[in-house]
């Protein structure tokens, strides 16, 4: 029991972290446009931090301040990593970068004022 | 060698990989900010890779390298991104 608990959910879970920020690398490497990008490498690597402070928290648990601090980690990380993506998607859009090709449709388009940068959503009147 | 050691192994074989990715698209990215999102990805595989460290080495302190990492990237982005829309702005 004890093997398992310090030594095989550690492992495993170590292992997943890994496998999940390779994979959001491997998104920003080879996704077409800056939001997938951002997609990719946001949400993938948020849940591979996860799982790496989960894998010490579960190898540490008989002390109580690795395992407070990794919960500090993965909350930190998880309220943090949306809104930095949130504003760099719209500092891009802002910016005028050229979507993907394939884009079906642009729901912001014209809907930002261009001096003021705020955002209108179509239902004003 | 136990089980531990050898995910702990393939896991940085991985990180490492990860980085080399990242590290390309911040090289090549046609754009501002697609440079700003692979650096967000590095700065996040540090912070993993810290907790693999700890992991491994039972450095514990290593963990608070890690808060305070996170903190810094996710400070240096939000003011890549002020800079970026104030910049597109006028």
């Amino acid at each position: 029991m004890e093997v398992i608990l310090t030594e095989w959910i550690p492992a495993l879970l170590v292992l997943m972290g890994a496998s999940f920020m390779l994979l959001a690398a491997i998104g920003v490497m080879r996704l077409p446009d800056v939001w997938m990008r951002m997609h990719a490498s946001t949400k993938s690597a948020t849940f591979g931090i996860g799982c790496m402070a989960l894998a010490l928290a579960a190898s540490h648990l008989h002390d109580l301040g690795v395992v407070m601090r990794s919960i500090i980690v993965i909350g930190f990380v998880f309220q943090t990593a949306p809104v930095a993506a949130h504003m760099i998607g719209r500092a891009a859009y802002l910016m005028g970068v050229t979507p993907w090709r394939g884009t079906m449709r642009d729901e912001l388009e014209g809907r930002y004022d261009p001096d003021t940068h705020n955002l209108a959503s179509g239902n004003e009147h | 060698m136990n089980l531990l050691d050898g995910a702990v192994h393939l896991a940085s074989v991985m990180l490492a990989l990860a980085v080399v990715l990242a590290f390309i698209r911040l090289l090549r990215g046609p754009s501002l900010p697609d440079r700003v999102v692979a650096f967000d990805l590095m700065t996040s595989v540090a912070v993993g890779i810290m907790a693999l460290y700890s992991l491994a080495t039972e450095e514990t302190v290593f963990l608070d390298v890690a808060i305070v990492l996170a903190l810094i990237s996710f400070l240096g982005t939000v003011a890549f991104a002020r800079y970026l829309e104030q910049r597109g702005k006028k």
